[in-house]
């Protein structure tokens, strides 16, 4: 039968196809009990997790979950409004409070995912008749946000600058731009050349959007992002960010320096037309941005796992997405997804979960088993981790 | 540039792509006869741009199945 559901039908053969081969569906798992930040029952078997965006380890932090629970008896378990009527508590001006302090920055607002709020902001500022030039590796909120607006959409092969600024210097006289560019690529865990490139983008008039998701709370000296370690956060004309990685919980948010920024909250309709975050989420927001300000100890200790597990992946024979540690993404290149499956598998036996990313959500085609850390892994972990990494490929034939 | 003269530039620039020598015609489709992805896109609609010195954006791209498309696309952002 041949119905709207029929252009699905390549992917689920795909989907059955690799089933077939007896793996554990990479796409369905449940953890059962989570222990800590990096550890949980999955399928029945005491996991290490090293496949979460929890980075800076603060979902159960006593502060942050303390600060959770007197919301919920405080203010009620969700607000049943928009931000922009009955949907602003205290905690959401609170939490608005926190991140300009935490960026040094005049304005923030806050939507109720990250996604959001790059769909919300992308598809506003930029208009018809205006172009945005963006990293074609960009994540796909930011797409979203591009084909919700009616801007001119124009892609650069990926940390190309070169590429960029021929893009932008063919942009006609007065017509208005955006660049967008993300701080750490999630996929490979590369960083971009946001000095150089924000650079670019001003001398040829183009306003300057960052997405931080990936490095707010550990990279920069303050944890506020790619931008602040590379000295050129003052450029930036908007960076985002969620709530759903180093914050450990959900939410997104923009701050921005811009003098009328505030008007964005009568314009913005992924800001307006939906619910505004619970009362309990805004409060364990705001405690935990306030702690990442002071978590100097734990982004070293970050930095320190991310190096260690580079390397000792490396020195096992594996292929990684990055030449140095770059973030606290690791990449594992696999050869096809059949054999990235299986490795998947393996490693899930060992008592170890990453993510098993594959097309479209990575680029060049390819598959990839990414680790992303925590400030929580201890140094024995990642030891264990690379023993675990070290059977699993052996076993799997990925390493010889 | 007229549009002979185009195309025969744009038939240069689509000849590493075109790995299985497919035969090019205005009917031509780059996901269909081509095969082209989405990666074989961008490189190729960057040759493009680079050698006119124009942008097509992705929402004219999402205008251009064919090649004959593709080629009265170019000759008109020329100017």
């Amino acid at each position: 039968m041949s119905d709207l559901f029929s252009k699905f039908d390549p992917l689920i053969e795909m989907r059955s196809n690799l089933l077939a081969t007896g793996v554990t569906d990479p796409f369905s798992m449940v953890m059962e009990k989570v222990l800590s930040p990096t550890e949980a029952i999955c399928n029945g078997r005491p996991t290490i997790l090293l496949g979460t965006y929890n980075y800076m380890g603060m979902t159960f932090d006593p502060d942050v979950i303390a600060a959770g629970k007197q919301a919920l008896d405080d203010f009620g378990s969700g607000t049943t409004g928009s931000r922009v009527l009955n949907g602003t508590y205290a905690g959401h001006r609170a939490v608005e409070d926190a991140l300009k302090e935490f960026y040094g920055m005049d304005h923030a607002m806050v939507f109720s995912t990250g996604y959001q709020a790059n769909l919300g902001i992308i598809s506003t500022i930029a208009g018809k008749g205006d172009y945005i030039v963006l990293d074609i590796d960009s994540h796909a909120s930011i797409w979203d946000g591009c084909k919700m607006g009616d801007a001119e959409v124009v892609p650069f092969k990926h940390n190309d600058i070169g590429a960029m600024e021929k893009r932008l210097k063919r942009i006609p006289e007065g017509a208005g731009k955006l660049v967008v560019l993300e701080g750490v690529y999630s996929m490979l865990g590369d960083i971009a050349p946001l000095k150089e490139m924000i650079k670019v983008a001003k001398d040829n008039g183009a306003m300057v959007l960052v997405d931080e998701a990936h490095s707010m709370g550990f990279i920069g000296p303050n944890g506020r992002g790619v931008a602040e370690e590379q000295g050129c956060l003052e450029d930036v004309d908007f960076v985002i960010g969620t709530f759903s990685k180093s914050v450990g919980t959900v939410g997104g948010f923009c701050v921005s320096n811009h003098p009328k920024f505030e008007i964005m909250r009568l314009v913005c309709r992924p800001y307006v037309f939906t619910a505004s975050l619970p009362p309990s989420v805004v409060a364990t927001a705001c405690t935990s941005i306030r702690k990442l300000m002071h978590s100097h100890n734990k982004r070293a200790h970050l930095w320190e796992n991310s190096r260690v597990l580079h390397k000792g992946l490396r020195d096992a024979g594996f292929q990684l997405g990055t030449d140095e540690p770059q973030s606290a993404i690791i990449s594992v290149i696999m050869p096809d997804l059949e054999r990235g499956a299986a490795m998947w598998e393996a490693l899930l036996k060992e008592g170890l979960y990453v993510n098993l990313a594959r097309p479209p959500a990575t680029p060049a085609g390819m598959t990839l088993l990414r680790c992303s850390l925590c400030a929580e892994h201890s140094a024995e972990q990642v030891q264990t981790i690379i023993g675990m990494f070290t059977r699993a490929g052996t076993a799997t034939g990925i390493i010889g | 540039m007229d549009r002979a003269a185009t195309e025969a530039k744009i038939a240069a620039l689509i000849e590493p792509f075109n790995k299985k020598g497919v035969a090019i015609s205005d009917a031509t489709t780059f996901a269909g006869d081509l095969e082209f992805d989405s990666l074989t896109v961008m490189d190729f609609v960057a040759a493009i741009e680079d050698e006119f010195d124009i942008i097509i954006s992705m929402n004219q791209q999402a205008e251009i199945e064919t090649w004959g498309q593709l080629v009265d696309a170019v000759v008109k952002l020329q100017g």
